[in-house]
């Protein structure tokens, strides 16, 4: 197996041998069969020239950059990063060398060029409000940028918790009307790939198959990959044994903590949190929140934002309750009214009273 | 409304109108039920040994002398899931944390593999007990739409979050959502349905105890 | 003025209390108490299941003290209490049930059938859905002084016969007496050994007694058929006679309604604390034995069976005293399954003996009986309950068992020796 991208790694000392192996876990990751480890190897390493790498747009919305920062420096050099080898990144603001016009023109021809073929990966969500006004980029609304761009894509990614569902700033009240892309896009298939920020092998793992096999991968009701997210995070979590034994940490620094127990009563939202983080972990393989003592935040979830707190268990009220004292003292008033009614009904009955005689037996 | 939206409904907005629905509804019902009042008994008392309101409360758990032969199904089988719900309510670790944060009482839990054969066995029961309302002529002429009612409402609780913690049919999110949800309904409707007798089931045995041991008779 | 549908809803509100509010909320339908009761045991019917006797009571509970009732009423969902409704359910009420408190005693949640069973009735009698044969029992012991129309003359001649036949004098009237002995009619007309029995026990116990001429009857027919007013109407008697001559106690006969009338509702009908004992005549023996004061001699040999009257024993408490004085005068006692506090009624109690109508299904539920009897195989069998006696004796020679029927009482007076020599002297 030759090819541009194989050179490439071996220049940077990672070994065809590495190389296969990475394609084969990413392929066991995706829940492919043991083939496509090598469909994903070859698919990569053949793209020769960049006329024929696919082209790839990304644009950024209402977004914090960590999307971006995740995939591409999270630790570098990494097979991550090089996958983009395989790519052209034809527009992504930040790491693109071009600005103001040109960035436009580069923009412009690259969707010409490809038009029908070009993947897009959104990060951000788009504001609705004032008409799409709290966020603009060469003078057009993210709204409409979006429509123009996504019209020509073969299919769009949206990166990141924001482009997949809103995210933070969709988070209650919402100022900026944000929504995600599916909420406005319709027509094209759309994967997200939610997380704050998402992990960077569900990124690579989602390129691959789309470079593999020109399609997207499998998907779940929320249109996340079923490979990452197909599990929650409670599943495999490895402080699930101390969940089933009742063992919990109660504050952070107790002996449950410093023995490891699950964080459930701390907050943890691993039960409804759908992500590889326990399986897959961060900063390649060193650790993930709650190795180093957090409850999980939720934030592959939409609304996560929303979902009654970080550090409230999930069986603990959302909210304060609101109603529950009035409602105590409006039932003990209807109680006592009621009561009352009901004595004066009964005293009525017995004044009414008349003492029975041998003759009132009979009709 | 996506399944975390549903979720945080369910735990925040939902459960305070549930709640609320509960606490008024078994206040005002509680007032109802015991306004009535009783005359005094005039009659003189005869005292005996563990002959009173607060022995029958506990005694009556025990089936009376003679039954357990005569209606096996319905004492084993209601006595088996009204244990099994005690455990599956009050000693779920969760469930126990819910209690805490509304009213600051806690108590250790226990493990989750023994809650979810609790919740088997009980779930057995209750269908054990639903079969046999259908099958015995005397039960199934008592019931009414309450009785029918009163089970459904009993059951999809422990169903719900058993096929939650199962991961079965819905996603983990959605199933939760659902469970609080029908504890919800539970909730609601129990000051107002058969339900109540979680409540004046006591008030009953006292009542009866109360009577028997002034006559000095242990119940 | 005439009972009417109207009069016993009033009733009925007059006597709904929280008790009734909490067994009612209670019931779960769980069908227990059918299997404690002999009526669906032995018919198999589900109609006679007890918490069913009460379905009517149950709706006007409900419209009457609750909310939801209420407005179940006013937009049609809860049918309001027919007279026809209440007709059909006289059988339930009254044929099917003898208040026996078997029902209440298995019931999980504590619900006390019995005593909504025995309210229920106040509504009933007063809406004129009242067995005939009851009303009949009420009207001769109202207007003639017993439910069997016995008046004083006849238990005069009792007497005679009595201080003829065992030379033991027989008070009447006397003032300052410990005891006053009442009788059931029963009693008077066909056991007349009880009143021997009487005078010799007291004899022997040294003790002063007397009979009342204005309150020898013991028997309540107003609270068999359910109605307060004339039940305390008929207590008035006897709290009047006991009162006037200054007794210390008041002996309840063997008669199961007549003590519970006596000992458990005489004060609460007449609306103050009696200031006279009541004790049933197997209490008073109970304490002449521990007492020592009750001494007997020689034992039956053959076996004998006791059948608890349900309310002596389960209704009132009183289940070691017979057990005791069985002891005391038989080697071979032997117990029916079932035995004691968990007895099976005789089917007669609670006034429904007196109903004509309701002998086929009375008879029918004896079946009970019959199969305790047949698992113990008794040469006799004792009781303590006049009424029990009757209808025992009724159901066995139905079925054509030959097991004669005795008084507990009388039998202990058998084994007193016979002092009066001694004593007279």
């Amino acid at each position: 197996m030759h090819g541009p991208l194989i050179d490439t790694l071996a220049r940077q000392g990672v070994t065809r041998r590495t190389f296969m192996k990475y394609c084969a876990t990413l392929a066991s990751m995706m829940a492919l069969p043991p083939a496509a480890g090598r469909a994903m190897a070859e698919a990569m390493a053949s793209a020769p020239a960049a006329t024929r790498r696919p082209s790839v747009i990304w644009l950024p919305f209402q977004e914090c950059t960590g999307c971006t920062e995740s995939i591409t420096r999270s630790h570098s050099p990494t097979l991550e990063g090089l996958i983009f080898d395989a790519i052209s990144l034809d527009y992504q603001e930040t790491l693109m060398a071009a600005a103001g016009h040109q960035a436009e023109e580069a923009l412009h021809a690259a969707m010409k060029a490809n038009e029908g073929k070009y993947l897009l990966i959104v990060d951000g969500s788009i504001p609705l409000g004032l008409d799409g006004a709290y966020s603009c980029i060469a003078g057009k609304s993210n709204l409409d940028t979006l429509k123009e761009v996504a019209k020509g894509a073969a299919a769009i990614v949206a990166m990141g918790s924001c482009a997949a569902y809103g995210g933070i700033p969709k988070a209650n009240p919402n100022p900026t009307g944000a929504v995600s892309v599916s909420d406005i896009i319709k027509d094209k298939p759309i994967i997200n790939i939610p997380g704050c920020p998402p992990i960077p092998v569900v990124m690579t793992g989602v390129l691959a198959h789309f470079l593999t096999f020109g399609s997207l991968p499998e998907m779940d009701s929320k249109g996340r990959p079923k490979a990452f997210y197909g599990e929650t995070i409670h599943d495999r979590c490895y402080r699930r044994p101390f969940y089933d034994q009742g063992k919990f940490a109660k504050t952070f620094d107790d002996e449950g903590a410093r023995n490891g127990w699950c964080l459930f009563e701390l907050g943890c939202k691993g039960p409804v949190t759908y992500n590889a983080c326990a399986t897959v972990k961060w900063n390649g393989g060193t650790s993930w929140p709650v190795e180093s003592g957090h409850g999980c935040l939720g934030c592959s979830e939409p609304d996560f934002w929303d979902a009654g707190g970080f550090y409230k268990a999930l069986s603990m009220p959302a909210d304060p309750l609101k109603m529950a004292s009035t409602a105590a003292i409006a039932g003990a008033a209807a109680g006592v009214a009621i009561s009352f009614a009901n004595r004066g009904k009964k005293s009525a009955a017995k004044s009414a009273h008349e003492t029975t005689t041998l003759a009132d037996l009979e009709k | 409304m996506n399944d975390m939206q549903f979720l945080t409904w369910v735990r925040g907005t939902g459960l305070d109108i549930a709640l609320s629905i509960f606490v008024l509804g078994v206040l005002w019902r509680l007032f109802e039920i015991y306004s009535l009042g009783r005359k005094p008994d005039l009659t003189a008392p005869r005292h005996a040994a563990g002959a009173s309101g607060l022995h029958t409360i506990f005694r009556r758990t025990l089936p009376a002398e003679g039954m357990l032969k005569r209606a096996p199904v319905s004492i084993i089988g209601g006595t088996a899931f009204h244990i099994g719900l005690a455990i599956v309510v009050f000693l779920f670790a969760p469930h126990i944390l819910l209690i805490k944060n509304l009213t600051g009482l806690s108590w250790p839990g226990l493990p989750s593999q023994f809650i979810d054969l609790v919740a088997v066995v009980t779930m057995a029961a209750m269908v054990v007990v639903l079969v046999d309302r259908i099958n015995k002529p005397v039960k199934r002429y008592l019931s009414t739409f309450g009785d029918w009612f009163a089970w459904t409402l009993t059951f999809l609780p422990v169903l719900t979050g058993w096929m939650a913690v199962q991961h079965l049919l819905l996603p983990y999110t959605t199933m939760l959502a659902i469970h609080i949800l029908t504890v919800e309904l539970l909730l609601v409707f129990l000051p107002f349905t058969k339900l109540f007798h979680a409540f004046t089931a006591f008030g009953s045995r006292w009542y009866i105890g109360k009577i028997n041991g002034h006559k000095g008779v242990a119940v | 003025m005439s009972a009417s549908l109207e009069k016993g809803v009033r009733v009925l509100k007059e006597v709904i209390d929280a008790p009734m509010a909490s067994y009612f909320n209670s019931c779960v339908h769980c069908g227990l108490c059918a299997e404690a009761c002999l009526f669906y045991t032995e018919t198999g019917d589900p109609k006679y299941t007890p918490i069913h006797k009460l379905e009517p009571l149950r709706r006007i509970y409900e419209q009457e003290y609750t909310l939801l009732g209420r407005l179940g009423k006013m937009v049609g969902l809860s049918k309001p209490v027919t007279d026809d409704e209440l007709e059909e359910w006289k059988e339930l009420v009254y044929n099917s049930c003898t208040l026996c408190g078997r029902c209440s005693a298995v019931c999980p949640v504590g619900n006390d059938i019995a005593y909504m069973v025995r309210k229920f009735r106040e509504g009933m009698s007063a809406s004129g859905h009242a067995p005939d044969g009851i009303i009949g029992a009420v009207n001769r012991t109202v207007t003639i002084g017993s439910p069997m129309g016995v008046k004083l003359p006849a238990v005069k001649a009792q007497m005679k016969h009595v201080e003829e036949d065992y030379g033991l004098p027989i008070p009447l009237d006397a003032e300052g007496a410990e005891y006053m002995v009442m009788l059931s009619s029963m009693e008077i007309i066909n056991f007349p050994e009880y009143l021997a029995a009487i005078a010799k026990i007291m004899h022997q116990a040294g003790k002063t007694w007397t009979l009342c001429s204005t309150a020898f009857e013991a028997t309540n027919a107003g609270m068999q058929i359910g109605n307060s007013d004339l039940a305390k109407l008929l207590v008035s008697r006897i709290v009047d006679g006991a009162e006037k001559l200054k007794v210390k106690t008041v002996i309840s006969p063997e008669c199961g309604h007549a003590y519970t009338a006596l000992r458990w509702e005489g004060a609460n009908l007449i609306g103050r604390p009696f200031t006279f004992k009541v004790q049933h005549i197997i209490e008073v023996l109970g304490e002449f034995q521990e007492q020592g004061l009750l001494k007997t001699e020689g034992f039956e040999t053959d076996k004998l069976t006791f059948h608890d009257p349900c309310q002596l024993a389960r209704r009132g408490g009183v289940i070691k005293q017979q057990r005791n004085l069985m002891n005391m005068v038989s080697k071979n006692f032997v117990e029916m399954p079932d035995a004691g506090y968990m007895n099976w009624c005789c089917g007669g109690g609670g006034g429904a003996s007196a109903i004509e109508e309701g002998e086929e299904l009375r008879l029918e539920a004896f079946k009970k009986k019959k199969s305790q009897l047949d698992t113990v195989k008794p040469d006799r069998l004792v009781t303590a309950c006049a009424n029990c006696r009757i209808v025992l004796e009724e159901g066995l020679e139905h079925y054509q068992m030959d097991i004669p029927v005795l008084g507990l009482t009388e039998l202990i007076a058998e084994h007193i020796p016979d002092q009066t020599g001694q004593k007279g002297a």
